[in-house]
């Protein structure tokens, strides 16, 4: 193995293995930051200035950094090729359900860059940031529209966040009516792990609601658990499942009548935004996915934004800040102490993911109103296409409905073949697809949930069936190898979880040969 | 609607498919009464040029940082980002790619997060980090929330150097909690933090340098920590700070958070960030967010996966570490990117850079009769002005120069802090922008 001047070897170590690793030309390996940087090696150019320790308290650093650098064209390649590495919603179909991956505008991000918006800082003077209050302004009555609400807390920085703004509203509210003896916590079998693990978080127990034979939840059965001690029902709508909870205006009077309030999961928003308004469900809380419903990028795990609207009986608990106008211009509140309502006081430091704020409201000017009803009823008409077009050889669970966003099937159809959920998921990347959803809601065995989304064109969603059609057939007919095997087409094949999970390795460290040529 | 892709044509093709004469027949789940009985008070869609013109009008209602002379910092500070950074993290594997639930084809997101990771905690000087966190504040609230998991001891103490809207964003977080003690704010020093630490102590938390702009003794208070059986949790706003400055993990820290803006990541008026948080080896079960960890593939080669899930929500539900199901991707990624470019070699040098802009800044404030607190300090300093410092900064931002933050806007009725001032100098301050900053504040002050 040849070494670079630290000693770190310059070809991937470890367990890489020499055979077959090599570069081929579009299927670039890329060994690690740590095996071809260099602690000389720098891309950008900068001054050595000497400071002198007086002012340091006797602190100036002595353990080493450890922090190999790249040159500028180093960097470009490691980096590019990594991405290449990727699948992406640019490159393909991502029929991932209950995440939705819609197309990106690159306008947004052009507009985000602006130094206007970039370039602010949070805590300069309020006079010097009006286009900036300006966007979050627009930004909530948008969203206020949208939902029929009567205020939005914008800082939430994610959609779990966003549960946690939502819940702690709620709770603050109860306290404030004395009713914090309500310790308990609805939440549908089928919901997000992030809601029972919200609800947790902020000390509730949580109660279990099972859905019913048609997929969703029953009135009667929210009934019959809501005692006196039931703080709120964190419920879904569209669910997991991909369907409207139709009694949902019975479930939410219920709710209210036992003196609980309605926290609704709005990570399905974009299968109705503009089309119905989730105020007038009666619904208290709900936050919104910018990343999902007003397509923010995802950037390979974050960063999102959650911002949560919340009804007249929650609007006093808002977390600060929030905005105020005043004849001069607007006014950011950044102080709970500033407040005639009850905030319950802050989640984040600063004012949450103002470039998110940009690019979602540079994508609701671009769709307009007319705009975002259509792509709900887009993003519905797909999802019923790819079910329509699926249904006669995959097996559907709750059959003999329209469903909305996204159309949930379980493996039943792979009964027998000696293929799993896991395996066919596998095989849809040697196809060039993106798996969909695998083994989520929990209510359905095996369950593959398949969202295409707005942004998918009728002869993407033919490309997709042709091939779901093709491996179902093909597994039904006894080639389970084919799918027990893949993926061979991806740059690597299937992963060891269960290693790595066992004997974790977190970061990089030199090999041991590599010290000792070091020594 | 540029967006959407289907024609008249397709739709009714597509209806034909599904055997429904209109979308509306799709949505017959949905009550009547509350089925498109409205009209937004919204605008319809409109023509890209028309969306620019108006948020270009609303980006230009705002003074840019990079517009004149410029010194507010306070957790969050504006470096100088390489081109290469952006462009790279603009590229459509990165930008739109999703979270790495299929390792197999998302490699390049997750060789990164390991890198990140690896990057993290030798920085920190720390065992293990994770894949990001939303930003340095919430991740001093999940550190807070688990240093108690850990120790199943309640008290926690936040020292008067944490950043004021941290210590709010904990107290929140921590709402409803028994055990939590904020120490009064003060900008002379750490106060007496020691003293309070006693064997029911979870943790105690503190900022260097902290929000004042103090570099602090973190050797004696882990060591007072440790005694009690206590960890000490460092909070680290200005990570640039580090190419200086000795880890935190080095002076025996147990977990550092830190806010990661300062690395490849742009303003933008408070978001979106990234939250650093590391820790030593053993508490690696008890961290909240995401992990990536390497193993290999079927044919042996090495490859990356999201791994120890059992402690997040998805596996774990109500007994997860944390409600997190995300983290900050992109910003690691445009954090890994920049830290890859400067190396060793580069922080060192962007840290020093940083001091000295900052001394030369206490310099001539101080040749100007200007009061400067500190005795130590990395970039930041806090200043006593004469008179009261809110409507100095006004006058100073009528003129084109944002002079810093006043202590009063983030500590509303402290008594005492009417008059301070925080600045910060970085490697874009220049020696014009101090002038510029001190001849206005001498003619506001005299």
């Amino acid at each position: 193995m040849s070494m670079n001047t630290q000693g770190r070897p310059t070809t991937p170590g470890g367990t890489g293995g020499a055979a077959n690793s090599g570069p081929a030309a579009l299927l670039p390996t890329e060994p690690l930051l740590f095996e071809i940087g260099d602690r000389d090696h720098s891309g950008v150019d900068l001054p050595d200035v000497e400071v002198p320790d007086d002012r340091l308290g006797g602190l100036r650093r002595k353990s080493e950094l450890d922090l190999p650098g790249l040159t500028e064209p180093e960097a470009m390649r490691h980096y590019v090729r990594l991405s290449r590495r990727n699948y992406s919603i640019d490159s393909g179909m991502y029929p991932l359900g209950s995440c939705t991956m819609k197309h990106n505008p690159r306008l947004n991000e052009k507009i985000a860059r602006l130094p206007g918006f970039a370039d602010i800082h949070p805590l300069q003077p309020v006079s010097t940031v009006q286009g900036a209050l300006g966007v979050m302004e627009q930004l909530s009555h948008w969203l206020m529209e949208l939902t029929n609400t009567a205020a939005v807390a914008l800082s939430p920085k994610a959609g779990a966040h966003g549960e946690l703004c939502g819940m702690m509203a709620i709770k603050a509210a109860h306290e404030a009516k004395g009713q914090g003896h309500r310790k308990i916590v609805l939440v549908p079998e089928s919901a997000h792990g992030t809601n029972p693990a919200t609800a947790a978080f902020l000390g509730y127990a949580v109660k279990s609601i099972d859905a019913n034979a048609h997929g969703t939840v029953d009135v009667e059965a929210v009934k019959a658990a809501l005692t006196d001690d039931v703080a709120a029902i964190m419920l879904t709508n569209p669910n997991t499942c991909g369907l409207f909870e139709s009694q949902i205006i019975e479930i939410a009077a219920a709710v209210h009548d036992a003196g609980a309030y309605f926290y609704c999961d709005g990570a399905n928003f974009n299968a109705i935004m503009g089309v119905v308004r989730p105020g007038d469900l009666g619904i208290d809380a709900m936050h919104i996915n910018l990343h999902k419903t007003f397509s923010t990028p995802h950037g390979g795990g974050g960063p999102g934004a959650g911002p949560v609207v919340l009804s007249e009986a929650l609007a006093p608990f808002a977390p600060v800040p929030f905005l105020r106008r005043d004849g001069q211009g607007i006014e950011l509140v950044e102080h709970v102490e500033h407040v005639e309502a009850e905030a319950f006081g802050r989640l984040t430091a600063f004012h949450g993911q103002m470039g998110m704020y940009v690019r979602a409201l540079t994508y609701m000017l671009s769709h307009g109103a007319d705009g975002l009803a259509q792509a709900a009823r887009d993003a519905v008409l797909n999802a019923n296409y790819l079910k329509a077009r699926l249904e006669d050889l995959f097996s559907a669970p709750f059959n003999g409905q329209p469903v909305m966003h996204e159309a949930l099937f379980d493996d039943e159809f792979l009964k027998g073949t000696g293929v799993s959920t896991l395996d066919f998921a596998k095989a849809m990347i040697d196809e060039g697809f993106h798996p969909m959803t695998m083994y989520f809601p929990l209510v359905v065995h095996g369950a593959m949930l398949i969202e295409p989304t707005e942004s998918e064109s009728l002869q993407t969603l033919d490309a997709f069936v042709a091939t779901m059609r093709e491996l179902a057939e093909d597994a039904r007919s006894g080639n389970a190898e084919r799918f027990t095997s893949a993926p061979v087409r991806a740059p690597l094949r299937r992963l060891d979880e269960t290693r790595a999970a066992r004997q974790p390795r977190l970061k990089w460290t030199a090999p041991d040969d590599a010290l000792q040529a070091a020594q | 609607m540029r967006y959407l892709p289907h024609s008249a044509a397709d739709r009714q093709h597509m209806l034909a498919a599904i055997g429904a004469s209109s979308i509306d027949d799709l949505f017959a789940a949905v009550p009547k009464s509350v089925l498109g009985t409205f009209s937004p008070d919204l605008p319809d869609h409109q023509p890209e040029f028309a969306v620019e013109a108006h948020m270009r009008g609303l980006a230009k209602a705002n003074h840019a940082a990079g517009d004149g002379p410029f010194f507010v910092g306070a957790g969050a500070y504006r470096h100088h980002v390489p081109a290469t950074v952006d462009h790279l993290i603009q590229r459509s594997e990165w930008l739109t790619a999703y979270t790495p639930y299929q390792p197999e084809i998302s490699q390049g997101t997750l060789q990164m997060l390991f890198e990140f990771q690896t990057q993290v905690a030798n920085l920190t000087g720390m065992d293990v980090a994770n894949a990001s966190m939303y930003d340095g504040s919430t991740a001093t609230a999940e550190a807070v929330l688990m240093a108690r998991r850990i120790t199943k001891k309640n008290k926690v103490f936040l020292s008067g150097g944490l950043h004021p809207q941290y210590r709010d964003t904990v107290v929140t977080y921590l709402s409803g909690e028994e055990g939590l003690e904020c120490l009064s704010p003060s900008p002379e020093g750490q106060g007496d933090i020691v003293d309070h630490i006693d064997d029911d102590t979870a943790a105690i938390v503190i900022q260097t340098p902290d929000f004042y702009g103090h570099l602090r003794n973190v050797s004696a208070l882990a060591e007072a920590a440790h005694e009690k059986g206590a960890l000490l949790i460092v909070v680290v706003t200005e990570i640039v700070s580090l190419g200086l400055l000795e880890a935190p993990g080095a002076l025996g820290a147990d977990i550092v958070v830190a806010e990661g803006q300062s690395l490849g990541n742009p303003l933008t008026f408070g978001g979106p960030y990234v939250g650093l948080l590391a820790c030593r080896e053993k508490f690696v079960r008890q961290m909240p967010g995401r992990l990536c960890g390497e193993t290999i593939d079927a044919d042996g080669k090495r490859g990356f996966v999201l791994t120890l899930s059992t402690r997040e929500q998805h596996i774990r539900r109500e007994k997860a570490t944390s409600n997190i199901c995300t983290n900050s991707g992109l910003c690691a990624l445009a954090f890994t990117i920049h830290l890859s470019l400067l190396g060793e070699r580069g922080l060192t040098r962007l840290a020093k850079l940083n001091h000295s802009r900052a001394i030369a800044l206490a310099d001539m404030l101080e040749a100007e009769g200007v009061e400067v607190l500190n005795k130590t300090f990395f970039n930041e300093m806090t200043v006593r002005l004469p008179v009261p410092a809110v409507p100095v900064v006004e006058a100073l931002a009528a003129k084109g120069i944002l002079a810093g933050l006043p202590v009063s806007r983030l500590e509303p009725g402290k008594p005492g802090v009417e008059n301070l001032l925080i600045l910060a100098a970085t490697e874009l301050t220049t020696d014009a922008d101090i002038s510029a900053l001190v001849d206005a504040l001498k003619g506001e002050i005299a």
